[in-house]
């Protein structure tokens, strides 16, 4: 195709990060207007991230030095199969969520700050994908902590300020103990780029601390059991879209990380335990979540504690990292397909507590009855929670399976459909009450696009149902480690 | 990727739209509810009949493929044992969603219920066109999201611990089937469905594993087909309105496990691997015990649905007993009774609706008299009874004259002891509502009169789909010859499975002696 190969030669990745900023930018200009701007922004990211992807796939992967300096100065872009998939997810259910927001928010006062902190995250998480050496890294790992824990305060009132404040100090503590493995690379090598790292790394004392002090820095910001109590709070608590996006997109932020270090800067490291290890912990997270979603009284916490639950599943990376090659895309394919599905149950929890004005799961049967729409929404995304075909999550239970099985690692195939049944369980406890006799309700009254954002986002996770092989493509397309 | 493929996805869409449409109606749309619903029934119907006419006239094939991943893909296809059961499933849809508007006449939360069914029926078909494994057990966990709703559709606390049972044996049983499906498909790939099987080319020192293999696929495809001992939802799952249960036992759920079996042992591992692996014969035990548990257990149940429900844990283990025998002719009794006992078990279910609706009867006592105020029911409860027990010229007459005959073939007499065995405990629970409704003189009272003063019996639209299928139960027994016959029918398909150019001979020379 001929625009395509126009497209090759346009540099789109700086634009995933400079839209978004100048959206922050502009929302903070213009508060009244904050959420139109916010809106195409959102448009707009989303066709540079399709494109991104479509070119990456064509081309294979796309590194640029801005402004035209090379790395040890200068910072340098990186889009490659991984980073371009990771923005897409990001890019859709972003959109999602802004659409969401429109109705959610309506009529509040300080929506504007939302707008802002929102663009902002999105802007930083962009940012994270594309950064190509382990400084960048950080600084923007930093800036998705204080937009995420800015996000969780704007609920307002004394609970959401101490999530949110539990929530910075494990970050901090989780960001301190990156930075010093930073350091510890830096001053063994000399160099920060991922590749120009990954091609120096051997066995020996520094890049082996180094390799533990990032790692579970970023476990704790990715909630792994049992560094997980900060999260179901915090995600509980938060507005809808605010929950939505850390549960969908936050948490991914920091396996991305953990899978990029240990893509391209850790191949030569043996892992030492470090996988049985961290199998046990996401066999853990999996019981743990699940039991707990199985208890919690209240809708969105069911629903946070499901995030506990399916970050295991990310972490079964470990176990697959070394005995199977093409492991991790079982795992990043995962992460995509919860991310939408998450995304998707997320904001149909929040238009059902908009409506009922609560989220008391016992109470909650007349709305899910009168809310025809977002109870389907829950509903299917809740079954590509489960795993159940025709949605995302069940291909994405099929490669991890299948991933499993052929590294001939059946305990973790074990865990795998063992957390699929405990997830049925709670998806199931989830659409009880709108089968309980009674009359149907619709609630408060709410704007339509609350209503038709979680219903399509719920589609779109049967869409992914049937884009295995295209994500797996995109995936093929990703820069190896060890110099490679 | 062959043509005509458009055809079978018409034919999973005309009760998947309909479906999706009839839960956006209002309650009180009663008119387009029922116009989605019979159009859906009576086009699925129509295509599918089209479908037949292509495949065995104009010798057309079809089938569709979708990719799922690399080297695996969603695969509809039309063979002839998908077609029976989808024949099966489109003839018993048609007559139950009739029956099933009689039914909740004026009971709430009608457009759910309908939705769901619809979904359930779609899936159901999914199941019967599946072209390769993969495709089955997409179709198989739909069924268990679709039906959940059915069965706790009443809301009340027994529902929904019914529900949950179900969940946990169905749940546990399709994570037990995709640990199977995606360790054969890393052994022997995705391949479509082959009479005779596609694993004969796999080394000889896979077979423990093939074996384990195989019994994973058994308690996946076991749990829905209520194999012993994964059989306990079923009879809680009769406090579904009686349209859902006669629907669950005739053909959705219990079959698709039954299916399921029929299609790994024939189109996966072949009969001749699974009886070289020696998997046949445990098979086949476990199904005549739970023939036998069966029987028991309905003769002293005193619910009239109880009753059915234990009676139905039995006899779809005729179907698994049928293809374990490992033998033409057992095949023959084995698939023929997949289609009679959904037509057998139907009527028994559209009748004791009848009687529950009309009368407020639940309890085989309660049954005296009852041939007196309502004897066509009453007929059609006895012609599939009776039928059930064997008696000919009906259609459980001729699977277990197959049985036994297949079981003679495959050197296995004792096996025909357990069908006479069983068939006089089929007598023993069948008779006594038999002879209580034909022969006991009620007095007092029904428990809960409705629908009385009309010239029927009870509302037509619970009637005339009850008298539908007792003639086609009746049919298939006396016709059993014709060429439109599910005998025929079935006998074709197991030519096909055993390659077998004499099999017309050998069974028409058994049948004459």
């Amino acid at each position: 195709m001929p625009w395509m190969d126009v497209m090759a030669d346009m540099a789109l990745a700086p634009w995933l990060v400079i839209l978004p900023l100048a959206g922050a930018l502009l929302a903070g200009l213009w508060p009244a207007a904050a959420r139109w701007w916010g809106l195409l922004t959102a448009l707009l990211t989303l066709v540079m991230a399709l494109l991104l992807a479509l070119q990456v796939h064509a081309h294979g992967p796309m590194i640029l030095d801005l402004g035209g300096w090379a790395p040890p100065l200068g910072i340098t872009l990186v889009a490659d199969g991984l980073a371009s998939l990771m923005l897409l997810m990001t890019a859709v259910v972003g959109l999602a969520i802004s659409l969401h927001a429109l109705g959610y928010l309506a009529g509040e006062g300080r929506g504007h700050w939302f707008w802002i902190l929102w663009l902002w995250l999105w802007a930083a998480m962009n940012a994270l994908y594309l950064s190509g050496d382990v400084f960048n890294l950080y600084v923007t790992l930093e800036l998705v902590v204080l937009a995420s824990v800015a996000l969780v305060a704007l609920a307002g009132g004394a609970a959401p300020l101490v999530a949110a404040m539990r929530y910075l100090l494990v970050s901090l503590l989780g960001s301190m103990a990156y930075l010093m493995g930073v350091a510890l690379l830096y001053g063994a090598y000399g160099v920060l780029g991922l590749q120009a790292l990954g091609a120096q790394v051997a066995l020996s004392a520094a890049p082996m601390l180094a390799a533990v002090l990032m790692t579970v820095g970023l476990l704790a910001k990715s909630a792994l059991f049992p560094l997980h109590v900060w999260l179901p709070p915090a995600h509980g608590s938060a507005p809808a879209p605010v929950s939505a996006a850390l549960s969908a997109l936050v948490v991914k932020v920091s396996f991305y990380l953990i899978l990029r270090l240990w893509l391209t800067v850790f191949p030569a490291l043996p892992l030492s335990g470090l996988d049985v290890l961290m199998g046990v912990l996401a066999a853990g997270a999996v019981l743990w979540g699940g039991l707990m979603a199985l208890r919690a009284p209240r809708l969105k916490q069911v629903v946070a504690y499901s995030t506990v639950a399916q970050v295991g599943y990310l972490f079964l990376l470990f176990p697959f990292l070394r005995a199977h090659p093409e492991g991790w895309k079982a795992v990043v394919f995962f992460a995509v397909a919860h991310g939408v599905a998450k995304a998707a149950v997320f904001l149909a929890a929040g238009t059902l507590q908009r409506a009922a004005g609560h989220d008391r799961l016992a109470d909650l049967g007349a709305v899910m009855r009168g809310r025809l729409k977002t109870s389907f929404a829950l509903g299917i995304a809740g079954a590509g929670l489960v795993g159940l075909p025709f949605t995302g999550g069940f291909i994405a239970k099929w490669l991890l399976v299948q991933t499993a099985l052929e590294a001939g690692l059946w305990i973790w195939a074990l865990v795998v459909l063992g957390g699929g049944l405990l997830a049925g369980a709670y998806v199931f406890r989830l659409l009880g009450p709108a089968f309980e006799p009674g009359p149907a309700d619709r609630g408060r009254p709410l704007p339509a696009v609350m209503e038709w954002v979680p219903l399509a986002l719920a589609l779109l996770t049967i869409g992914l149902g049937f884009a295995g092989t295209p994500a797996l493509s995109l995936l093929a397309r990703t820069l190896a480690g060890g110099g490679g | 990727m062959a043509t005509g493929g458009y055809m079978l996805l018409l034919i999973l869409l005309s009760s998947l739209l309909p479906g999706v449409a009839i839960f956006f109606l209002r309650e009180q749309q009663f008119a387009l509810r029922t116009a989605l619903n019979l159009g859906g029934a009576t086009l699925k119907f129509l295509l599918i009949i089209a479908l037949l006419v292509g495949v065995y006239r104009d010798g057309k094939t079809y089938s569709l493929s979708v990719n799922l991943l690399p080297g695996i893909d969603l695969v509809l296809a039309a063979d002839a044992l998908s077609l029976l059961f989808a024949t099966l499933s489109a003839v018993l849809w048609l007559v139950t969603t009739i029956y099933a508007i009689g039914y909740l006449e004026d009971s709430p939360n009608r457009s759910r219920f309908f939705g769901f069914f619809s979904l359930c029926v779609s899936a159901t078909v999914g199941i019967a066109f599946s072209g390769n494994l993969i495709t089955l057990l997409i179709f198989y966990e739909i069924l268990t999201l679709a039906t959940w709703p059915l069965v706790v559709h009443r809301g009340t606390a027994e529902s929904f611990r019914a529900g949950r049972i179900y969940l946990a044996y169905t749940l546990l049983g399709g994570a037990v089937l995709l640990g199977a499906v995606v360790w054969l498909t890393l052994l022997a790939g995705s391949e479509p469905f082959t009479a005779g099987g596609y694993l004969h080319h796999l080394s000889a020192d896979q077979g423990p594993v093939l074996i384990m293999i195989f019994a994973m696929l058994m308690a996946g495809f076991g749990v829905k087909a209520a194999l012993l001992p994964l059989h306990s939802w079923l009879p809680r799952a009769m406090v579904a309105p009686a349209p859902v249960s006669a629907l669950l036992h005739a053909v959705a759920v219990v079959k698709a496990g039954a299916f399921g079996i029929v299609r790994v042992l024939n189109d996966v591992y072949g009969v001749e691997l699974a009886a070289d692996l020696g998997v046949t014969l445990p098979l086949l035990l476990l199904a005549i015990m739970t023939i036998v548990y069966g029987s028991v257990r309905a003769v002293f149940a005193d619910d009239l649905k109880q009753r059915l429900a234990f009676s139905t844990v039995s006899q779809v283990s005729y179907i698994i007993l049928g293809v374990a025998l490992a033998g033409p002719i057992g095949a023959v009794g084995g698939l023929v009774h997949l289609v009679h006992q959904g037509v057998m078990k139907i009527t028994l279910f559209f009748c004791a609706g009848n009687f529950a609706e009309t009368l407020g009867i639940h309890r085989v006592d309660e049954m005296r008299g009852v041939g007196r105020r309502m004897p066509w029911t009453m007929t059609a409860f006895t012609l599939a009874a009776l039928g059930m027990i064997g008696i000919p010229p009906l259609a459980g007459f001729i699977s277990k004259w197959y049985l036994g005959l297949g079981a003679l073939e495959a050197g296995l007499a004792w096996v025909t002891v357990v069908l006479v065995v069983s068939s006089l405990l089929n007598a023993l629970y069948f008779l006594p509502p038999i002879l209580r409704g034909w022969f006991s003189r009620r007095e007092g009272p029904w428990p809960d009169e409705r629908h009385g003063g009309g010239r029927l019996e009870t509302h037509w639209m619970l009637l005339l789909p009850t008298m539908a299928v007792a003639a086609m139960a009746l049919g298939m027994g006396l016709l059993a010859s014709l060429t439109i016959s599910p005998l025929y029918w079935v006998t074709f398909i197991v030519e096909f499975e055993y390659g077998y150019d004499h099999i017309w001979r050998a069974i028409f020379e058994w049948e004459t002696p």
